[in-house]
């Protein structure tokens, strides 16, 4: 590559020595594709840590096309019936199973690398939806939403959705006890819908629960519907990525016009390389050394049994909380005949319905909130948004909240506790909890703030103690450098939204006040407590009335001088 | 000889003299003792030696003659199967109020244990003692045992014996350290909130099957550490801790790699 490159800066451009670099060229003769390349290769892209979070998501993905291939080979997709003769697991031995999960007793325990296959397959799903949730932390606590990437973030959000969905599917694929119990759940709430519920869950299962055809179609979304959508729009996220050229975290030098970072190639094609090995690495590790969704455990599908300990992989917990907590007496109404049930309607479709209404349009509501149409590319400091800071911590509390409820079985029995007692006390919790959270969050970011006006106004303390002539005592404080001002003092910290009059001049009464005013008051729960960024005349204001901070080089000296005989530290 | 002899007065000689003592007498009771204190031949002497350490340690809860208390069960036709079960584990004596009689290293010696056992037995008839060949797990049908455990055992106790919770506090054991015996007489007389499986409802040789299926689980997962056989919370833990704290580990530290 690198002779190619250089090659093509002489005049006449010179013949390729190497067996790379004819290829490249010729290759590049018929395709041109050394434009693509040049320009790719050159992009900048910002350097974190935290900006390789999707990339693991990315590079699980990459490691369930491929385990998920293998076992695509070997898994048979039938509800039909057969008694399994395999000898492992011994308790298998002669029970009346689906071919289905005949087939993945098979493929566990007779096809060679089938087990560790199918356990990384599973981890790999695990820390795909994992590694996406932490990236969307990333990406929310950091305001990386914002415009123009409202687009990219619904694509994020579907992304995220339909891989709550592969899991799902996949999950139930095996047709062994404890993904069928998830299945009946699945049943139950599609009922709870009115009206069309029952249409819906005939039309899903192709007639009464659980029916021949649920393991077939569940296959053919799980192994191509479902991961064609994914492939599609992983595409889509990162070209808009590419596109709308990847934010940056705040520093010296680094403004919404440009990236300050490396070039793709090498930099980060290297630390890719070495990211994806990494992610394949650990998976590996994990499929081959932790047990996982040991379907054998809990035996070929049969409706009546449900074992303790009965949940769904954790990133479907919530859903799992939210049903564990709801009450079920009294909440189960029936209207001229037909039943309402809010026991189950209200915590499986209401509550999940409401957490992603809220993930889909916080970025809309912070841009009305904030009357901001402006682009940007340099992410926030978490603690410079307190109110967005706050919700989001606000929502991952309620989210966790629900996961241990839905895990309220496990934590009675392990801390020895009351299960009624947890139930109650995470019920309070749901409600009592996130609205803590969003509290104490703020004002962790207001004061973080305020601790950083103190730093950038009078510097950072010495631990040096200084006595003037006179006998005064001061601390001397050093002055942040360039860099360290620059991270705290380039923030904005909007204020809440003015609104044109309620009545115009000649007092006829506004069209579309109340909808102003309502806004401003959401507005203002953005943004009434803020702290403002110094400006650069508090700075020169601070320096002047506290100018035993900033000594001179000669005061200095003549400080130094009388002090001593005073006792220092 | 001579080295022996020189050392015979190293301070260290009454401690190594002490040690070899207590590993001669170890290891002769090891050999001499009694292996197994069944209570298949009950003498009424047994049965007076019960009676005597069932009025020591007993007699305050469940009534001087087993007749029960309030609020405390009678022992009458219990048999046993069930003091046996209470006492080896220690479950009894209870050791404190709770929501139920937790097992604790038993308080009484195998003999003392079948002295009790034959003396509630002889207040009336009860479930016996399960023989050796009634509990042997070789005999089992561990597939079976796996259709019976999950069909009547598995609610409470997860589909593989980790255990469960149940209301207000109480839980179903883990039954990775139960002995066959224990499994055994646990389902035929029902202790604390277990249902009783009786014979007809379960068959001695279903008891067995279950045993078999059990004593197969703890052999562990062929798909490496088993993570308790929790199921998926317990994976979805291990996936955030190990999984994904390796690879935000990987994460900072190819990022902290600077070009």
């Amino acid at each position: 590559m690198s002779t190619a490159t250089q090659d093509t800066k002489h005049e006449a451009p010179a013949k390729p020595t190497t067996t790379v670099g004819k290829a490249a060229d010729y290759l590049d003769q018929r395709t041109s594709i050394g434009v693509a390349v040049k320009e790719f290769a050159r992009k900048v892209f910002p350097d974190h840590w935290s900006f390789m979070l999707g990339e693991i998501a990315l590079f699980s993905f990459v490691v369930l096309i491929i385990s998920g291939f293998f076992l695509t080979m070997f898994f048979e997709p039938s509800m039909a019936l057969e008694r399994y003769e395999g000898e492992h697991p011994a308790s298998m031995h002669g029970q009346l199973m689906s071919v289905a999960f005949a087939s993945t007793l098979d493929m566990s325990f007779e096809v060679r690398g089938g087990l560790l296959m199918r356990q990384i397959h599973h981890w790999s799903a695990l820390i795909f939806m994992a590694s996406i949730v932490v990236h969307m932390m990333r990406v929310f606590f950091t305001g990386a939403f914002r415009k123009p990437r409202e687009i990219n973030w619904i694509v994020g959000i579907l992304l995220m959705i339909l891989g709550l969905a592969a899991g799902f599917t996949g999950y139930s694929l095996p047709d062994d006890v404890l993904s069928g119990n998830g299945l009946r759940i699945t049943d139950g709430v599609v009922k709870s819908i009115p009206l069309i519920g029952s249409f819906m869950s005939y039309m899903i299962f192709g007639g009464e629960f659980p029916g021949h055809h649920i393991v077939p179609r569940l296959f053919t979304l799980h192994i191509f519907v479902v991961p064609g959508i994914l492939l599609a729009l992983i595409a889509l996220h990162l070209f808009l990525m590419v596109l709308q050229k990847h934010t940056q975290y705040p520093g010296g030098g680094r403004t919404d016009k440009n990236v300050v970072g490396y070039p793709a190639a090498p930099v980060y094609v290297a630390k890719m390389t070495g990211n994806f090995f990494m992610v394949f690495g650990v998976l590996a590790l994990m499929g081959a050394t932790m047990s996982i969704n040991n379907v054998w455990n809990y035996g070929p599908f049969d409706p009546s049994p449900v074992s303790a300990g009965a949940q769904p992989d954790w990133y479907m917990l919530f859903l799992e909380g939210s049903l564990r907590l709801m009450p079920g007496q009294g909440t189960e109404w029936v209207i001229f005949g037909y039943t309402l049930p809010l026991n189950i309607l209200i915590p499986a479709v209401v509550i999940p319905g409401i957490l992603f209404t809220f993930l889909i349009v916080y970025p809309f509501l912070e841009a009305r909130v904030t009357g901001d149409d402006r682009e940007h590319h340099v992410l926030d400091r978490p603690r410079n948004k307190p109110a967005r800071t706050g919700l989001g911590v606000a929502f991952l509390t309620a989210f966790i909240i629900l996961a241990l409820a839905g895990s309220n079985d496990l934590i009675a029995t392990h801390f020895a506790l009351s299960i009624n007692a947890i139930t109650w006390v995470f019920r309070i919790l749901f409600f009592v909890g996130p609205v803590f959270a969003y509290y104490v969050t703020k004002r962790i970011c207001l004061g973080l703030q305020r601790k950083d006006r103190e730093l950038v106004l009078h510097g950072h303390e010495s631990g040096r103690i200084v006595r003037f002539a006179n006998g005064e005592y001061i601390e001397v404080h050093t002055p942040l450098d360039e860099q360290e001002r620059w991270l705290r003092v380039n923030y904005d910290a909007p204020a809440p939204l003015t609104i044109a009059p309620k009545t115009d001049a000649r007092g006829v009464k506004r069209k579309g006040y109340g909808a102003d005013k309502r806004w401003q008051g959401l507005s203002r729960f953005f943004y009434e407590d803020r702290v403002s960024p110094v400006t650069p005349a508090e700075v020169a204001a601070a320096h002047s009335h506290g100018e035993h901070d900033e000594l001179t080089g000669s005061e200095h000296q003549a400080v130094e001088a009388g002090a001593g005989t005073s006792r220092e530290h | 000889m001579k080295a022996l002899a020189a050392r015979r007065h190293h301070r260290l000689a009454p401690v190594v003299l002490l040690l070899l003592a207590l590993l001669t007498t170890g290891g002769v009771y090891a050999a001499l003792a009694p292996s197994t204190a069944k209570a298949e031949t009950v003498s009424t002497a047994d049965i007076e030696t019960g009676k005597k350490l069932f009025q020591a340690n007993c007699a305050t809860c469940h009534g001087a003659n087993a007749q029960g208390t309030e609020g405390v069960p009678s022992l009458v036709g219990v048999g046993a199967a069930a003091v046996d079960f209470q006492v080896s584990t220690g479950r009894m004596p209870m050791q404190m109020s709770g929501p139920q009689a937790e097992a604790k290293p038993p308080q009484f010696d195998e003999e003392q244990t079948a002295a009790l056992s034959a003396y509630v037995a002889s207040l009336g008839a009860g479930p016996a003692i399960p023989t050796d060949e009634q509990v042997d797990p070789a005999l089992g049908d561990p597939s079976n045992g796996m259709a019976l455990f999950r069909t009547n055992c598995a609610m409470c106790h997860n589909a593989v014996g980790a255990g469960g919770a149940l209301s207000e506090g109480k839980f179903a054991p883990a039954l990775w350290e139960t002995s066959e015996r224990n499994i055994y007489q646990a389902m035929l007389t029902g202790p604390q909130s277990m249902p009783v499986f009786n014979d007809a409802n379960i068959t001695p040789d279903e008891k067995r099957d279950i045993v078999s299926f059990l004593v197969e689980q703890r052999e562990g997962s062929a798909g490496g550490n088993a993570l308790g056989a929790l199921g998926p919370v317990s994976e979805g833990l291990w996936a955030f801790a190990i999984g994904l704290g390796l690879l935000i580990g990987a994460a900072v530290w190819i990022g902290a790699k600077s070009s």
